[in-house]
């Protein structure tokens, strides 16, 4: 089994490259906003724009599963937002899959 | 501990993962590098997706910064929540900054200080979990079925569903939501690549500029 376990640790250069390069812009992204504005206090209206980011971009992340895929999607969605809140965040997650399968089976 | 829910969504995703690489031809050191350096779930399928032999590596490289264009969103989101931890501290907190550890610590900072071990512990264990399911999953094969069947791809959307509900502050959140849902629609269908995350953030920090201040917050400024 030398062949496999040479294999299994096998790295090719242009994969290497690959993963250098997606490793560093990925970085740079992490730190970039951070050091761009971590001596700014913020206030009036470029405060409110940074305070409404964080729901803007998850927003966003999810828009094409949940607005574009189809309905069963859309509506396993609206019952994941009722669910959220009166349940705990696990057992919502587990509802919102349970009922976007029984959708699923239901419309397509 | 809060990052639970996330850790566990991470297991399938990160086996699937695996899977599909090892398909790709990649080894699964190499899987395990790239989920140990890149740690970016969104970007590593994307860049799975797109893969060939010999490694596009400057198409991958781009591909993997559009889609992390939003981290520097919310990184400036997080600069004020953060800044007790000191310059060295942050470099190493910010590599950890995933999308659900970053939400959790914009929903903790609302009601109490984000610490260096809070943000850090919770990263630690998705990097853990990710590194070893994705190397898992490489290793293993194609003996993961597609995970659509079992609705697995709606976990993350569940996720993050429950986590936009948590950061709901009134009306300017449901403005800043409405505004990147529709800009995100529109950039979804009429670009192809990752542009309407950028596009939808933008949107809704827009959005909020447009709205204004809290009335809190000028309260406070006036005192």
């Amino acid at each position: 089994m030398s062949a496999g376990i040479a294999n299994a640790v096998a790295i090719d250069p242009f994969t290497f490259l690959a993963i250098a390069g997606m490793a560093l812009v990925t970085y740079a992204t992490r730190v970039g906003g951070w050091l761009a504005t971590r001596r700014m206090v913020l206030s009036g209206r470029a405060l409110a724009a940074m305070e409404a980011v964080p729901a803007a971009v998850l927003t966003a992340v999810i828009t094409p599963m949940v607005l574009v895929t189809g309905p069963a999607e859309t509506i396993a969605a609206a019952i994941t937002v009722a669910a959220s809140l009166k349940l705990p965040r696990l057992v919502t997650v587990a509802l919102g899959v349970v009922c976007v399968v029984l959708l699923r089976r239901l419309m397509y | 501990m809060a990052v639970v829910p996330a850790a566990i969504a991470v297991i399938p995703f990160g086996l699937l993962l695996g899977a599909l690489a090892a398909q790709k031809g990649l080894s699964p050191l190499e899987v395990a590098l790239m989920s140990a350096t890149v740690f970016a779930g969104s970007a590593q399928f994307i860049a799975i997706d797109i893969w060939t032999e010999p490694a596009p590596w400057l198409l991958l490289t781009v591909t993997a910064l559009l889609i992390n264009l939003r981290h520097l969103l919310m990184g400036a989101s997080l600069a004020p929540k953060i800044r007790s931890f000191g310059t060295g501290p942050s470099l190493l907190a910010l590599f950890t900054m995933v999308d659900e550890t970053w939400a959790l610590c914009e929903q903790r900072s609302a009601r109490k200080q984000v610490t260096f071990s809070y943000m850090v512990t919770m990263g630690a264990v998705l990097w853990v979990n990710w590194v070893a399911f994705t190397t898992l999953g490489a290793g293993i094969g194609a003996l993961i079925g597609d995970p659509s069947s079992y609705g697995f791809d709606f976990a993350f959307s569940a996720l993050f569903l429950t986590l936009i509900v948590g950061l709901w502050r009134g009306s300017r959140t449901g403005v800043a939501i409405a505004a990147s849902a529709v800009v995100a629609v529109i950039f979804h269908l009429l670009f192809d690549g990752p542009w309407y995350i950028a596009a939808g953030g933008v949107a809704g920090a827009i959005a909020g500029a447009i709205y204004g201040p809290r009335h809190e917050a000028a309260t406070e400024a006036a005192q």
